[in-house]
């Protein structure tokens, strides 16, 4: 009983068991779930989809993890993604010959800056001019999309490049896709930054108590603004990968609502979206889950207007879950009942 | 004088969990007087009001007006009984004009809509009667200072037919003239015939403008004096509960104080903090900050700390000018500070003992030259070792220490910085007697053995006159005396603390 009360109070529980429980389902409802192919070297399969899917998730939930634990939120992100994109596609041209403007690592690296900036403009707004950062990141979130489509003045941009598709898809000859390469990449980063810098205690600290932070010497502004930046950033290389996989820039649709899939991957990891502790772990998990979730719902039949039904669904779910309140409740019930069963 | 009681209160008891905040508390109220009410943090005052408005729920005892029994049980409720109350922070609406805050929720009406000449005349009106005639009603409230923004909040709770105005240190943010406006307005309502409770801080404040005074002392009534009769150390040690002369001295710190300066400030000003400070420490010296709450003295090592800028003035450590604009430049110079208040400023309550003892270095050294954990887990442990922490292990949230083990830790964040200049702002709080004790302890041998320069502030009299060895006392953002040596006992510090008589 002690040992079961300890598993279920870890904070990697909540996602793991969502996990398990989605993949259970999809072992009897959806034939072929877990078969992968191998065609040409390379790996097929509905798993390796969510997979890569999901990277571009992980991507976006380490930025959404850092910027909730300070205690703020980033929903610019699914725009950020869209500027991202368009940047890129517009740098690299979209010549029907299959060449390019620009080297494609140019291109690539302009548009992660550009994302950079735009953390920068939600970090100013939240750190120094202490809006708050649901409204602040609100601004970009709806302007975000309108500088995507001057980038790419109105239009979306095709991008005839092969090798810009290789981002969103598979290199030749490589047996996975290489987004899960960028995403484990930047959780490798994410995870030596927590092993090798005070980063992780920092933030944590100005997420709890802001005010003890400052007055043990920690800048508490510098804090908020990095993680803001570094959230752009993430939002930035995700972008990379979605409008690779289309090989496209689409201003409209590129990266839609997907700030709240990395919210939701980061709050079913564990973290509290009051700041504070958070769990790397946890989100990664998190946004696989939610990618499952996404999929198995497609593989249901389920159109992409409805999802967000159930999504919102999922989201109460969680709430409830790391509501104290409700667990009290939870447990006085228990309690009662095992009152109840010792009277009889 | 035939004044009658307006308002009783007879054996109010008021619980928290754990907490005893008020035991059957008496205080009365007459009709045309200001009535003063006196105690240290935690005494009671606020909650005694509290339970008056409504905020809080009374556990026992009763409340009469007029003779009559009320229980309010919310501000709103209070209000109809004609309580009301001016907080030390004007609750007004800035961007709306000064008569429609006068008579927000209730303008007057006239065929169904709100009749602006009515409200704007009858506003006018009232500020006249409360020799408050050069204000413009149709101005915004943003428009006029604090303390005229204060006397238009009164002239609210005045207009609502109160027989009960409460002013919650409403002098705080005023400066001179503004006060000496507020009490001529106080006078004329107490010719009125109104009863008014006065909360201050500040004893002159007191002296000038009250008739009684009821002091508590952890939430229990010391008694209510004619202020007149009441002189001002007698009141102060009514407030600290040491009667004149009782304590003696045990265990005096009689450190030897080097000549070596380590710091001086010279004319330190900030608004609202302090004015005019000067003040020298030597090296392996423990200087207190004495005075009531409120004189100034969180507020000037505050200064000291980088948390506020002074205005004018200069800091020198080792004889060069400092200038510090964050807690972090001050810790760079090695100054450091630990906060009052422990749960807001002090503690960060989710992190580890561990990360609570640690991140004061470790922001000091800055993100990237991190501590390894070997290097953490060493001086985490050896600090609780030293110092006595309690912990099941280091990695226990320090939100779950007891009051006392969260201070030591706290303690150990500072010293683990190795400072030159510890200053300690109320350690010893809502600490057991043995911690408090400890603490004295250590900060004796701190400066004793590593030379250290200690600040120490603490509303105990007794437990400053043990540890100090000089003692700056402040009065009413002044600092108006300093004891050295022999002059540092309970007497003399009670008598500079009062002042004035």
């Amino acid at each position: 009983m002690e040992k079961w009360k300890k598993i279920t109070s870890s904070h990697l529980f909540l996602p793991v068991f969502a996990l398990a429980l989605l993949l259970i389902f999809n072992a009897f409802a959806t034939p072929g779930f877990f078969s992968i192919e191998v065609q040409n070297g390379q790996l097929f399969g509905r798993i390796i989809d969510i997979l890569n899917r999901a990277s571009i998730l992980i991507v976006l939930s380490m930025g959404m993890t850092f910027v909730i634990a300070t205690g703020g939120i980033d929903i610019s992100q699914g725009s950020v993604i869209a500027i991202s994109g368009a940047v890129c596609c517009y740098l690299i041209g979209g010549a029907t010959d299959g060449t390019a403007q620009m080297p494609l690592f140019v291109a690539c690296l302009a548009a992660v800056a550009v994302c950079a900036v735009c953390g920068v403009w939600n970090g100013f707004l939240v750190s120094k001019l202490k809006i708050q950062p649901m409204v602040a990141t609100l601004i970009l979130m709806t302007a975000g999309r309108g500088i995507a489509m001057l980038i790419t003045e109105g239009q979306n941009i095709t991008v005839y490049y092969k090798p810009f598709t290789y981002i969103g898809n598979s290199i030749p000859g490589s047996p996975l896709p290489t987004t899960i390469y960028i995403a484990a990449a930047v959780v490798l980063l994410v995870v030596l930054i927590q092993k090798k810098t005070s980063v992780g205690m920092f933030v944590q600290a100005v997420g709890i108590n802001a005010e003890a932070a400052r007055r043990t010497g920690l800048n508490v502004t510098a804090i908020i603004f990095i993680m803001y930046i570094f959230s752009g950033m993430c939002a930035g290389v995700a972008g990379l990968m979605e409008s690779s996989m289309i090989a496209a820039a689409d201003p409209n649709n590129a990266g839609l609502n997907m700030e709240m899939d990395a919210i939701l991957s980061v709050a079913l990891g564990g973290t509290l979206l009051t700041g504070g502790r958070f769990y790397i772990g946890g989100s990664i998990i998190g946004a696989i889950t939610i990618q499952t979730l996404t999929t198995t719902l497609y593989a249901l039949g389920v159109s992409s207007e409805q999802l967000p039904v159930y999504k919102a669904a999922v989201v109460i779910l969680i709430c409830l879950l790391q509501s104290e309140k409700f667990k009290k409740i939870i447990e006085r019930k228990s309690l009662n009942q095992k009152k109840a069963v010792k009277q009889v | 004088m035939a004044e009658h009681a307006l308002l009783t209160m007879r054996g109010i008891c008021k619980y928290f969990p754990g907490v005893r905040a008020l035991e059957n508390v008496d205080f009365t109220l007459r009709a045309g007087e200001i009535h003063a009410l006196m105690g240290e943090n935690g005494a009671g005052k606020s909650t005694l009001i509290k339970v008056l408005t409504g905020v809080h729920a009374k556990d026992g005892g009763r409340i009469e007006l007029e003779g009559r029994q009320i229980a309010p049980s919310s501000p709103l409720e209070a209000q109809k009984n004609n309580i009301s109350t001016v907080y030390q922070e004007v609750n007004l609406c800035p961007n709306l004009t000064v008569a429609e805050n006068i008579f927000i929720g209730r303008e007057p009406k006239k065929a169904g809509r709100i009749d602006w000449k009515a409200i704007n005349k009858r506003a006018s009106e009232l500020l006249r009667r409360l020799n408050l005639a050069n204000i413009d009603v149709t101005k915004t409230l943003d428009s006029y200072s604090v303390a005229v923004q204060q006397m238009i909040a009164i002239a609210r709770a005045v207009d609502i037919q109160a027989k009960v105005l409460i002013l919650d240190e409403p002098t705080s943010s005023l400066d001179e003239n503004e006060t000496q406006r507020l009490f001529e307005v106080m006078r004329d309502l107490k010719k009125q015939g109104l009863g008014i409770i006065f909360v201050s801080h500040f004893l002159d404040q007191i002296y000038e403008v009250c008739d009684r005074v009821t002091v508590l002392r952890n939430g229990e009534l010391v008694g209510e004096y004619e202020i007149d009769e009441l002189p001002r150390v007698e009141l102060i040690s009514k407030m600290i509960g040491k009667e004149l002369g009782d304590i003696q001295n045990m265990g005096k710190n009689a450190s030897a104080v080097s000549d070596e300066v380590l710091i001086e400030a010279e004319g330190l000003t900030a608004f609202g903090r302090i004015k005019d400070f000067d003040l020298t420490i030597h090296k392996g010296e423990v200087v207190g900050f004495a005075g009531l709450l409120g004189s100034g003295r969180t507020e000037t090592a505050e200064l000291l700390f980088g948390v506020a800028k002074p205005e004018k003035g200069s800091i020198k450590m080792h004889g060069k000018e400092i200038k510090l604009s964050s807690p972090l430049d001050a810790m760079k110079h090695k100054i450091a500070f630990c906060p009052e208040d422990r749960k807001v400023q002090g503690i960060i309550g989710d992190l580890s003992v561990r990360e609570n003892i640690i991140i004061g270095l470790q922001a000091k050294n800055g993100m990237w030259s991190h501590l390894s954990m070997k290097e953490q887990q060493r001086i985490a442990d050896e600090y609780i070792k030293m110092l006595q922490i309690k912990v099941s292990s280091p990695e226990q949230l320090i939100k779950n220490l007891s009051g006392g083990n969260q201070q030591k830790a706290i303690i150990a964040r500072w010293l683990v910085t190795q400072p030159d200049l510890l200053i300690l702002d109320e350690p010893t709080r809502g600490i057991d007697i043995g911690t408090k004790t400890e603490i004295q302890k250590m900060v004796i041998n701190l400066a004793r053995e590593k030379q250290m320069s200690i600040i120490f502030i603490s509303s105990e009299i007794d437990e400053m006159t043990r540890t100090c060895t000089r003692l700056a006392v402040l009065r009413d953002r002044k600092k108006v005396a300093e004891l050295t040596g022999d002059e540092i006992n309970s007497d003399r510090v009670m008598a500079a603390i009062a002042g004035g008589v």
